[in-house]
């Protein structure tokens, strides 16, 4: 086991690791971006923005309350969870009657001020948050070093991620939710107040985006572009896997995580570039994405 | 059942016009429902049968007029609302969703009353959709899915129904079922508003029948008079 190809195993389980961390982002963020665009037929530009606010929220929970990680994780979802659930009722709900286009550019500027005000106020260079004392550390593999943080992120986004599945696929708001997906004017037709569904599904997609920031925040200096870094790639997993299909982007997203390290290992040169080729590859053969629905 | 005079209808539609975007559908439709009655709307092609129906449940872009249920008046509410109040739709696309099972599809309408039928009651109306319990929805077939697509609002409570051609493309034994179906449901005390192209069909299961045509009401016939006024209704359903 001392090294595959050539490639020293230390390096090669330390870039999958690194994949499977990026992973786990790509997928809690792409996972968020199906459910909102399921349900409300907008491309939450937003979401990058709302990723970065869980972490400064959680930064300023520290730093203003002494709340610390714990309670970051169970606050900062449902602070910024809540401004989404404002911003839906005062804007996007506006724009439900028009193209997808109006959404799209909506939540985009919204973004843009949002990251606008953060750096004004916090500046750029990025703020510390510290690992909480709890997951420091590192397990000896025998093969590798791995920091406690990063397996709990990877767990971590992976409970969540079946967590949110199984919310969709097997409960009762679920199937309101999977129902309105296909058509929300027969579902309001049996009663269900469907506009208020549509709040608060954004709102709990936010939340996730949050929840993600959150747990970046210890991984990723907290700052104000951190989201926007990550989103263009979340959008290309989101491409990659069809928009709208909660399972695939949860695969999709921890497979392209996987496919990004392995590419840093044995042609590093691509590392940058690669998820935008299988982007490209995906749309030429398979438009709808891997699991969409032409 | 055409004298019901001293009791209020349970649905009275007075005056409603109903438009689609700049497409106006429906150019004042007035009719009453009493409880307990199983009313047809017949009418030919485009004559407005559906959107009568969808404006009753707040699914058109606009409408004006009134609506009163249980002396409500309801041309103002969200249709969220109106089903809340105890009317429930079976659209003529029959609306079974794809992404839900059978059982999903049959326990999606929340209930807005009690009284609804049991799921075991509506398994016995319906054995196939126990049979199927756990196929995707829209996998079963065409009758089936008529049976899903009625069976799932019979649990909420809701008095008055509002059924769009339910008998459409469906084999003749199945028509029958459903038939007897409907039957049934009067017996139990549904009202009933059903919306019909075979009238041959119509006739098993109706006390009165509207006539429609160019978005209006334009006959009311009594069922016991349908076949006296054969001649006139072949004019206006073109059959
Ligand atoms: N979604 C819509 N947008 C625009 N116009 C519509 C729409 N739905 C129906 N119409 C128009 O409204 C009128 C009435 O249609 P409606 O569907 O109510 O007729 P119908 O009696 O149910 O006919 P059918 O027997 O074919 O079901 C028609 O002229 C139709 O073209
Ligand atoms: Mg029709």
């Amino acid at each position: 086991m001392d090294d595959f190809f050539g490639i020293p195993a230390p390096l090669l389980f330390g870039q999958l690791l690194l994949g499977l961390i990026n992973g786990a982002f790509y997928a809690l963020l792409s996972l968020g971006l199906a459910v909102i665009f399921g349900m409300l037929n907008v491309i939450n530009f937003t979401h990058g923005a709302q990723f970065m606010l869980g972490a400064f929220v959680a930064w300023l929970l520290l730093n203003f309350l002494g709340l610390g990680y714990w309670w970051a994780l169970l606050l900062a979802p449902l602070i910024v969870g809540a401004f989404g659930v404002v911003l839906e009722k005062t804007m996007i709900a506006r724009l439900y009657k028009l193209d997808h286009l109006y959404g799209l550019l909506l939540t985009f500027g919204v973004g843009l001020i949002i990251e606008g005000l953060v750096r004004n106020e916090f500046g750029s260079s990025g703020l510390p948050y510290r690992i909480p004392p709890e997951l420091s550390g590192a397990w000896d593999l025998g093969f590798m070093f791995m920091p406690v943080y990063r397996g709990w992120v990877v767990l971590v986004a992976l409970v969540a991620c079946i967590a949110t599945w199984l919310v969709i696929e097997k409960t009762k708001i679920g199937s309101y939710l999977r129902a309105a997906t296909e058509n929300p004017a027969l579902v309001q037709a049996f009663g269900v107040n469907v506009p208020r569904m549509m709040t608060l599904t954004y709102g709990a997609g936010v939340a996730l985006a949050a929840f993600a920031g959150v747990l970046a925040a210890p991984i990723y200096s907290v700052n104000p572009q951190m989201g926007s870094n990550l989103i263009i790639i979340v959008f290309a997993v989101v491409v990659i896997g069809g928009m709208g299909s909660i399972l695939g982007s949860v695969i999709t997203g921890f497979g392209l995580g996987i496919v990004e390290g392995l590419t840093k290992v044995f042609y590093p040169e691509a590392s940058a570039t690669v998820i935008f080729v299988v982007m490209a590859i995906v749309l030429l053969t398979r438009p709808a994405g891997l699991f969409g629905r032409a | 059942m055409l004298d019901k005079k001293g009791a209020e209808p349970l649905l009275k539609v007075r005056n409603l016009e109903a438009w689609y975007g700049e497409s106006h559908a429906l150019h004042g439709v007035s009719l009453d429902i009493h409880e307990g009655e199983v009313v047809t709307l017949l009418g030919r092609n485009g004559a407005g049968k559906t959107s009568t129906l969808r404006a009753i449940m707040g699914l058109v872009g606009r409408r004006s007029g009134s609506i009163t249920y249980e002396g409500r008046e309801m041309v103002g509410l969200r249709s969220d609302l109106i089903a809340r109040s105890g009317i429930a739709y079976c659209p003529e696309e029959r609306g079974i969703f794809a992404s839900l099972d059978v059982t999903e599809n049959l326990l999606l309408p929340p209930a807005v009353r009690p009284g609804g039928l049991s799921v075991d009651e509506i398994h016995t109306l319906f054995p196939n959709l126990k049979e199927r319990a756990r196929s995707p929805g829209t996998k079963l077939s065409g009758g089936e899915q008529q049976m899903l697509a009625i069976g799932r609002i019979l649990r909420t409570g809701a008095r008055l129904l509002l059924l769009d051609e339910p008998s459409e493309g469906l084999a003749p034994v199945i028509v029958q079922q459903i038939g007897k179906t409907i039957r049934e449901l009067k017996a139990r005390g549904f009202t009933v508003l059903l919306v019909e192209q075979n009238f041959r069909f119509a006739q098993t299961v109706a006390d009165r029948h509207y006539v429609m045509e160019h978005g209006r009401v334009v006959e009311t016939v009594a069922n016991a008079d349908l076949n006296s006024s054969l001649d006139r209704l072949h004019e206006y359903l073109g059959v």
